[in-house]
């Protein structure tokens, strides 16, 4: 069993209130410690070469051969990967946690490129449930339609379907931006947490139900809002970080974003903003 | 969790068998309990053909009783007799496996009635009767029911199937989908979600004369959407009043003799992706199923909440 003892040595980050207990003694887990060198190394991390590109035909590869196959290319220091043939298999291109020129040629199944962490993703069909779940960093664009849950918990990184996508999408958000070039189902933004959403089309019923603190912008129609969300006036800076955020994406060039309704939370939980000044950095 | 599929060719027929299990294989790890097809297939429709069980499979996995084969037998006589009291005219009778059999007949009264009696025999369930629907259902995966009932070699319109995962009843073929909707002739349901009002919906239902075969809360939609139809609704209204008089999460197809719908609860929590072209619709659980039949690129979408579509043949 693991024993939590008072460390006395402080470092930065404990001197500011964290991490002022260590655990000494047996567990399975493994914690970071700085005087350990080799915890410096981040799996999963190659120096790779944009420029060094390689097409993976995955038709007859189930989703882990595929990922191993993924992961291999990068050690061999290739930049950028065409996926062939992705034939809405599910958890493709999951758990990059690198820079990389990821792109898939044709469609994804459920829980595509979930938990990723740099990449920049391409993906020139539709993708299912689930897209980019809990995404640090990085960015994705998907050229078609998108599933439910599109987005679920990501903390990080652009998201961008230039289709329509189904229910859910930004489900218990944390950070981060959503962009969708179409329309989006019911329960946009449920139980969302920080970042911001941009739906140029229309939503469907219960927008941000239970959301505790985030924006979501919406250019077309509202089904209805949810529990706890209201609309918000629109300012000068939500326009200009929107049109930005659009050139980004390459979608609504001509889009009149000073026409769309801003929502937030309305209900402000308590305690929700007392995060440590690191935390917050981490969340927005 | 179960998978469902549904495909429709519009003006023309297919080798609808073997692209319904190719569909329903790619699905097979969201159900692998049982397994079950709806035909839509190129029969004259001069008759009806009737498929009807005498017993359960009681092989691997299944949650059935064991029984004695030479009871099928006596329950198959009792049946051909009951078909002679009512003035039902056999004109061709095939045993398919020692407890299920597919019948080619002509009957011209209520259908209701017959059913009733023939039911009335014990352990006897008729799994479907229509002029084109061939309704197989039975344990194991795609593969083993097609292989089972010869099923490779059905052409027709469209189909709709099912891959359980039992949850709420047995592993048996009275629990398996697609449930006939009784007592119309070439209506079929299957359905992958969990509806929470079955027993309320059910009471009421039975005291107006319907019947139930097995306790799968599925079963509900089925009799639920006949009994609007039977009131003269058609049945893109009946699927519509379904949102609001069906409590839980479900998707769910259900075809008739020349049409193919599918509805999606209004919380649109569980999966369904939808092809759509001129010539072919096709939806699924999962893309892979999609693709297993249409292997190039395609552009596929989620329909939204409380959706409802109807095609035609």
């Amino acid at each position: 069993m693991a024993n939590i003892k008072t460390n006395e040595n402080k470092t930065k980050a404990q001197s500011m209130g964290l991490h002022s207990e260590v655990l000494t003694g047996k567990t399975q887990q493994k914690f970071f410690n700085p005087d350990e060198a080799e915890n410096f190394y981040y799996w999963g991390t190659y120096d790779v070469d944009f420029n060094k590109r390689i097409d993976l035909d995955v038709n007859d590869l189930d989703c882990k051969e595929a990922n191993k196959k993924i992961d291999e290319l990068m050690s061999q220091g290739y930049g950028t990967i065409v996926i062939k043939n992705p034939q809405g298999k599910h958890s493709l291109g999951v758990g990059v946690l690198n820079k990389l020129n990821l792109i898939f040629e044709g469609s994804l199944g459920y829980f595509g490129v979930g938990s990723i962490d740099g990449p920049t993703v391409r993906i020139n069909g539709r993708v299912g449930w689930s897209c980019a779940e809990n995404m640090m960093a990085g960015k994705v664009v998907i050229e078609k339609n998108a599933g439910s849950c599109f987005g679920a918990a990501v903390r990080g990184g652009d998201l961008i379907c230039k289709g329509s996508v189904g229910a859910r999408t930004g489900i218990d958000q944390k950070g981060g931006t959503i962009i969708v070039g179409g329309d989006a189902g019911a329960f946009t933004g449920f139980m969302m947490q920080r970042g911001r959403i941009i739906i140029l089309g229309n939503v469907g019923i219960n927008l941000g139900d239970s959301m505790y603190d985030g924006t979501i912008y919406v250019g077309g129609k509202i089904g209805s809002f949810g529990s706890d969300a209201i609309e918000s006036p629109m300012t000068k800076s939500d326009i200009d970080w929107i049109k930005r955020k659009l050139k980004v994406a390459e979608i609504g060039e001509n889009f009149d974003v000073s026409k769309m309704t801003k929502v937030v939370a309305g209900k402000k939980l308590w305690n929700y903003d007392a995060l440590e000044p690191t935390e917050k950095k981490g969340a927005i | 969790m179960c998978g469902i599929a549904g495909l429709i060719h519009r003006g023309k027929s297919s080798n609808v068998g073997n692209e319904l299990q190719a569909m329903l294989q790619a699905l097979k790890h969201r159900g692998p309990d049982s397994t079950g097809y709806a035909l839509y297939a190129d029969n004259d429709g001069e008759n009806f053909i009737m498929r009807f069980k005498v017993g359960e499979n009681v092989g691997e996995g299944s949650s059935s009783v064991n029984e004695d084969e030479s009871v099928y037998d006596k329950r198959k006589e009792l049946v051909d007799s009951m078909l002679k009291n009512l003035g039902a005219k056999v004109i061709k009778e095939e045993k398919l496996t020692p407890y299920s059999y597919r019948y080619e007949m002509k009957y011209d009264e209520d259908l209701m009635e017959f059913s009733k009696k023939i039911e009335s025999i014990e352990s006897v369930e008729i799994l479907s009767i229509g002029k084109s629907l061939e309704l197989i259902k039975d344990l194991g995966d795609a593969q083993a029911v097609l292989d089972r009932y010869d099923l490779g070699k059905v052409t027709g319109t469209h189909a709709i199937g099912h891959a359980r995962m039992a949850t709420e009843s047995g592993v048996d073929i009275k629990s398996a989908h697609p449930f006939w909707g009784y007592p119309f002739s070439d209506v079929s349901v299957v359905h992958n979600g969990q509806l929470t009002n079955y027993w309320n919906n059910r009471r009421v239902l039975e005291n107006k004369g319907m019947r139930f075969m097995s306790e799968c809360d599925s079963e509900l939609i089925a009799v639920y959407l006949a009994e609007k139809m039977r009131n003269g609704a058609t049945l893109e209204e009946g699927m519509k009043d379904s949102l609001s008089g069906l409590d839980g999460v479900f998707t769910y197809f259900v075809a008739t003799k020349d049409s193919l719908g599918m509805a999606k609860d209004t919380m649109a929590a569980k999966p369904l992706v939808l092809y759509e072209s001129d010539e072919l619709v096709a939806m699924g659980s999962e893309e892979i199923a999609i693709r297993s039949i249409l292997p190039h690129e395609i552009d596929t979408y989620d329909p939204f909440d409380g959706e409802v579509k109807v095609w035609q043949i």
